[in-house]
């Protein structure tokens, strides 16, 4: 259950940003999750709502985007079919994963400054 | 300061990041991975279910070895020593991290568990993560690569079961091989699954209990530890040169027949292209990216 240590992560980050620029409260956080960034979303958003109690993200709810997977080509730029061999069938290169699509990305932070 | 009116109210403003949440982590992980490049130390990240005999691997490892190097390992577990006790009656100093309720290790336990461990002078450095095929491979550690330990007993489906851990994997380890003619396992399925998740895939099917494929897993290590920026080996050890025929090679055959468990030959061939000493320079190896266009690099025949 590595998605609370990723939570307390992601507002120790906010809380950094929110000192940086002296902000009264934070209101929406934004954070992109790629399917094969080994997080759970259902997870993550619960984990954010229980630990978020307390901390500067009490009254932000998470927007949470998750990025599909796609792979293809580096070379000819062939999509690679979901569940198939992870080489190009044509030119026999290592399939390239989507950009994001195994990150853990926190994307914006909607904060109140004076 | 409201911008419309200048009353004096708190403004909203969105501000992007666009930043990794672990980027903290990997702080950290990249002071790890500056420091082990920098001592010439080989540290690789070893995962793997639970059981999967990742800790009878690294046992193995120092029989195989018998002492040409100096090992060293962390071992990740909730609670006890007992695996770092083990490694430590197999010849291998070692350090538990006891990670409490904690699923995975991150780049600050590893960090924190070389002070007061003599790693510096080591060959090849163990990080034993805990055993689990998820949380891990979501935590970079600063390891020079991450070697998944897979045993035949866990299921021909575990590879697309669990897609993050292998995708992340620079190779995979099929254990417990002495076990097949016991078992109703398909090792093909399992290879086929690998390359279903693996863009890469490197395998190595051995027993550490027989001894048998160890070979080839000692000669990947080898290939490695020649790959490092300031590898200690590169000047003493004769087979620290082989390493870009042995990659060449072992993703050549991958592409050219579709197949991935090719590594014993991989390393037949190796031993075969000894250098002389001081001929290291010419075979350096470039960097970690080393992708083979099919029809280029060598010939083989098995």
């Amino acid at each position: 259950m590595h998605e609370y240590s990723l939570v307390q992560s992601l507002v120790e980050r906010v809380e950094a940003l929110a000192r940086e620029r002296k902000a009264t409260a934070v209101h929406r956080v934004v954070v992109s999750v790629g399917e094969l960034a080994g997080v759970d979303p259902g997870l993550f958003q619960t984990a954010y709502d229980t630990f978020r109690e307390g901390t500067i993200c009490a009254a932000a709810p998470m927007e949470l985007r998750t990025l599909p997977a796609r792979w293809a080509c580096p070379g000819c730029g062939g999509a690679i079919a979901r569940g198939e061999v992870l080489t190009c069938p044509a030119c026999g290169l290592p399939a390239r994963l989507s950009a994001g699509a195994d990150e853990i990305l926190l994307e914006t932070v909607e904060m109140e400054v004076p | 300061m409201c911008t419309t009116c200048g009353c004096g109210d708190s403004s909203l403003v969105p501000v992007d990041v666009h930043e990794k949440i672990l980027a903290g982590n990997d702080r950290v992980a990249a002071h790890n991975r500056e420091h082990f490049a920098a001592a010439g130390v080989l540290a690789l990240n070893i995962m793997g279910s639970p059981g999967a005999g990742k800790t009878a691997l690294l046992e193995a490892t120092a029989r195989a070895t018998g002492g040409r190097w100096r090992l060293g390992a962390v071992s990740g577990d909730l609670a006890t020593d007992n695996d770092a006790r083990r490694l430590e009656k197999a010849g291998i100093p070692s350090k538990a991290i006891t990670t409490g309720q904690g699923c995975h290790l991150d780049a600050e336990l590893v960090h924190n568990s070389l002070h007061g461990f003599a790693w510096k002078d080591l060959d090849v450095f163990f990080i034993e993560n805990v055993g689990n095929l998820v949380c891990p491979a979501v935590y970079d550690l600063g390891q020079a690569a991450n070697v998944v330990a897979l045993s035949v007993t866990e299921g021909e489906d575990k590879p697309l079961k669990y897609p993050v851990m292998f995708k992340g994997a620079d190779l995979v380890l099929l254990t417990k091989c002495d076990l097949l003619p016991h078992l109703d396992v398909d090792v093909a399925t399992i290879l086929d699954g690998l390359r279903r998740v693996m863009p890469r895939p490197e395998v190595i099917e051995l027993s550490a209990r027989t001894g048998a494929g160890m070979e080839a897993w000692v000669g990947w290590l080898e290939a490695r530890r020649a790959g490092l920026p300031r590898g200690k080996g590169t000047a003493v050890h004769v087979h620290s040169h082989e390493h870009p025929h042995l990659h060449t090679h072992v993703h050549e055959h991958r592409h050219a027949d579709g197949t991935v468990h090719a590594h014993p030959h991989g390393h037949e061939h190796a031993h075969g292209h000894l250098h002389a000493p001081g001929s290291e320079e010419n075979h350096a190896h470039g960097g970690a990216d080393h992708a083979h266009a099919t029809g280029s690099g060598h010939e083989h025949g098995h």
